[in-house]
């Protein structure tokens, strides 16, 4: 092994103790440069949740708040309406939440809210991604004769009923999504913010 | 064959990985006795590296405008996830860089390492030298602070004193009637990719000249002339791995000082951060006291120790011609010297002390660069100002006449 | 040659002469460990400063983490009208309408204390004099013909320029202070609601909070710092010892 006058067992060692240490230096050097493309405290500040005064929404109303860049619906819904949702389960593509990613826990319902009159959706079609149009009159429309309230999406025709469940014949696939929100008093919503109150 | 084997066969036949490496690393032969000095080259490599690195990041977050420049960088300081650290190693990288620069070329000068047939090589450096000013200055524009902007108005002004054309290539330069937000976006550019796209093709050059010939030594002598059956020069040892490893311990040495630096004293007592960049430009303000960045002083005390106006010549532009003349003597001091001796080790001891002073003044004039105007710093800079010129002046009579000591056939320590 | 070193070196001590006559500067003694001290000045800031200076690169979220305040406590008391606390702390004031008002827009002040240095900043507010040829009835020694009014005078009271008695130095046998009349002096003519060491804190506060919000991470950088300088330590004995090894071969 050394019969040539040089330790080949110490060379060895130093050389791996050496490379090991370069290599925690070089991650080390990396971390910096990794972590500066996480969101800047400008893009968390922006991403931050939005408050919203639903005292002045009427029953049929909605508004539409700006959150992460994102248009939120916020319908205050008609007791008849609220009733509608019960009928058209076998209309629909997933009537009873089976894709869990769509809402949180609080809102896997039929409803899909907190409260059985507010629905909080987000106005992005989950089929590629454009904002849906509110159409809460029960008539018949071009789109769908038989048609109860909800949102059609103009792109390619995608159909939402008024707790933003998908349609047959669809081409989107999934019900639209509900964002993290919660009320801060009853007339106050806040989107973004997942707390445990009603 | 091993499969590691097997691909570097595949691969050598496409490309010269495996000759390159030998031609530049394991069977270049580097004088082995080179010391403390012989550092600097690698770690100016390792500068410009960390340079392009965090500059690359910086620009990620970086806004270009007149209106949003400052708010940016004060955004990477605050609200970046760790980008003040970035920040911090791209402008304490700016400093050092130019520290490990100067101590470089100082190594040249007392080595004789300019000497033939290394003329190319110390040319290429100047042209590097020369680039990496330009560069350093537009990335000081960049911040838009108050030494930003009234940095940049003393310097681009300067070119107004050329006669005839001046004043409209300053407008030129500016882009705008005063300097803007115009001004910045093309500094911004200039600074970003073309310089220090010409900056990297330069060291390379600069590095395919110096293994052409082969590195000097501390003793100046040639160790090709001694060679073994082989053809392996006696004195030399294979770059990789004697001076890769050896260069690794300089490495964290060096590493240890600049992050000292970097995470406990920033601003170098306004040396590396002047304090008046952390004010927002303002073109209707004049700070109290303008002043480059340190590793200009040296320029900018011979540029202001011109004061007299002859006939045509205005004060300005004499002051212009004897910075440019300051810098274009350093181009041609491969035949200046004209001793026929390369390190000082063995020149005679009128050189020797020639250059301990020159290295003195050089660091006063640099400081000098960095203080206001005063009775004392006048008279300081005349005399610094004469001290550069008469060393190069007076190379060629020294070299040519003096007395040199015997030189060694092989390299002592 | 020799004799021209010997001349500059001589010479050397005048440089100190070179730097000009200028304001003697109290030491502002920044503690930036100091959160109690933080959090008043923050306080102070708020309420007698954030009318007309805003601190536009800071964020008032990380203000409230950094000095140890209840995010609810921030909103209530230090945030101004309906601003969000991710915001950056603006004003509502307009630079053109403060030019007209002041002749100068009152500047942001998120790092004066980079620009000027913590003692500067601690003696300024400190500074105020009457001065009746100003627009506000007030000068600065440190900042002369300054555009801001004596904003804190209700609380220093109101000082002027002249001739005092000041502390020199202490008599060796009784240990009394020794005094001097000395020239443009500033002194309490009218007392405030504060006396000198209450207003020299509350000073002190001011300048230990506009220190860490011209530079809030420098905590973290030296956490930082030390860990990496220790790594390096570490390294440099493996790196060493290979080196001395391959070095061996040589001779």
């Amino acid at each position: 092994m050394s019969n040539d006058g040089v330790n080949h067992g110490r060379r060895r060692f130093l050389i791996a103790t050496t490379s090991v240490g370069g290599a925690v230096g070089a991650v080390g050097v990396a971390v910096p440069f990794v972590k500066s493309w996480n969101p800047s405290e400008k893009a968390k500040a922006a991403g931050a949740p939005a408050k919203a005064d639903v005292s002045k929404v009427s029953p049929g109303e909605m508004i539409v708040v700006e959150w992460r860049g994102k248009p939120v619906y916020v319908v205050r819904r008609t007791d008849e309406s609220v009733a509608v949702l019960e009928t058209l389960a076998d209309r629909l593509k997933d009537p009873a939440n089976a894709d869990q990613g769509q809402q949180p826990a609080y809102a896997n319902n039929t409803n899909r809210s907190r409260k059985p009159e507010l629905v909080v959706i987000e106005g992005v079609c989950t089929h590629l991604g454009c904002a849906p149009k509110f159409h809460p009159e029960v008539k018949p429309e071009p789109f769908d004769a038989e048609w109860k309230g909800g949102f059609f999406c103009p792109c390619h025709g995608s159909r939402f009923d008024l707790a933003g469940r998908v349609f047959k014949g669809s081409p989107a696939a999934k019900n639209l999504k509900i964002p993290p929100h919660s009320f801060e008093n009853e007339n106050t919503l806040i989107i973004g913010v997942d707390e445990e109150n009603s | 064959m091993s499969k590691f084997q097997a691909f570097m066969g595949w691969l050598d036949h496409r490309l010269p990985v495996t000759t390159t490496f030998e031609k530049h690393m394991s069977k270049y032969y580097a004088p082995k006795n080179f010391n403390f000095w012989y550092f600097f080259g690698v770690f100016s490599m390792v500068m410009l590296a960390n340079q392009i690195l965090s500059g690359v990041w910086l620009t990620m977050s970086y806004n270009p405008s007149a209106e949003g420049a400052f708010a940016s960088v004060e955004y990477i300081m605050r609200d970046v996830e760790l980008g003040w650290l970035i920040r911090y190693m791209h402008s304490t990288g700016a400093s050092f860089f130019f520290i490990v620069v100067y101590l470089h070329m100082f190594r040249g000068l007392m080595y004789g390492s300019y000497q033939k047939p290394r003329e190319l090589i110390w040319i290429f450096g100047m042209f590097i030298y020369l680039m990496l000013m330009a560069e350093a200055f537009m990335g000081y524009v960049l911040p838009w602070g108050q030494m930003s902007y009234w940095g940049a108005q003393v310097i681009i002004s300067l070119f107004g004193a050329i006669p005839y054309v001046g004043e409209d290539l300053v407008t030129w330069i500016k882009g705008d009637f005063l300097i803007s937000g115009i001004t910045l976006n093309r500094f911004f550019a200039l600074h970003v990719i073309a310089l220090p796209l010409v900056i990297v093709a330069l060291v390379v050059l600069h590095i395919l000249a110096l293994h052409e010939v082969g590195s000097n030594n501390p003793d100046g002598i040639d160790i090709k002339k001694h060679k073994d059956e082989q053809g392996r020069p006696l004195d030399g040892v294979p770059f990789h791995p004697y001076y890769s490893v050896h260069d690794l311990v300089g490495l964290v040495v060096f590493l240890f000082v600049f992050c000292f630096v970097l995470f406990f004293w920033p601003e170098g007592n306004g040396f590396f951060l002047e304090h008046a960049n952390f004010e927002e430009a303002n073109g209707l303000k004049t700070p109290e006291h303008i002043a480059p960045v340190w590793y200009f002083g040296a320029f900018y005390t011979i540029l202001r120790a011109w004061i007299w106006d002859i006939g045509p010549l205005s004060s300005q532009l004499g002051g212009v011609i004897l910075m440019g003349a300051a810098i274009a003597i350093l181009f041609v001091l491969p035949w200046l010297d004209r001793s026929p001796v390369r390190s000082w080790r063995y020149k005679g001891w009128i050189s020797r002390i020639n250059l301990v002073v020159f290295g003195i003044f050089f660091v006063l004039l640099t400081w000098l660069g960095t203080q206001p105007v005063t009775e004392l710093n006048k008279w300081l800079g005349w005399i610094g100002t004469l001290v550069y010129f008469t060393w190069f002046i007076t190379l060629p009579y020294i070299s040519a006449n003096e007395k040199t000591k015997p030189v060694p056939e092989r390299v002592t320590g | 040659m020799k004799k021209l070193i010997a001349v500059v070196f001589a010479l050397l001590p005048a440089l100190t002469l070179a730097a000009g006559a200028k304001v003697h500067l109290d030491d502002a003694m920044v503690d930036l460990d100091d959160q109690a001290s933080l959090q008043r000045g923050a306080k102070y800031f708020a309420n007698y400063c954030m009318g007309c200076h805003s601190t536009k690169f800071a964020r008032y979220n990380r203000v409230a983490r950094d000095l140890g305040i209840d995010e609810k406590d921030m909103e209530e008391n230090l945030i101004f009208a309906e601003t969000k606390i991710g915001n950056l702390m603006k004003i509502a004031m307009r630079p053109e309408d403060s030019k007209k008002w002041f002749g100068a827009t009152p500047p942001d002040l998120t790092l004066v204390a980079r620009v000027r240095g913590s003692d500067w900043v601690y003696t300024y507010l400190r500074s105020f004099y009457a001065d009746e040829t100003r627009p506000y009835g007030v000068n600065n020694a440190v900042f002369k013909d300054v555009g801001m009014p004596h904003v804190l005078e209700g609380l220093q009271g109101r000082q002027v320029k002249g001739t005092a008695p000041v502390v020199v130095g202490f008599d060796p046998l009784t240990g009394r202070e020794l005094t001097e009349e000395k020239e443009g002096v500033l002194f309490l003519a009218e007392k405030g609601e504060l006396n000198e060491k209450e207003f020299d804190t509350l000073a002190r506060d001011l300048t230990n909070f506009l220190t860490y919000m011209a530079e809030p991470m420098a905590k973290d950088r030296k956490e930082i710092g030390f860990w990496v300088l220790l790594f390096l330590a570490i390294l440099f004995v493996p790196v060493y010892y290979l080196n001395r090894e391959y070095w061996r071969d040589i001779h």
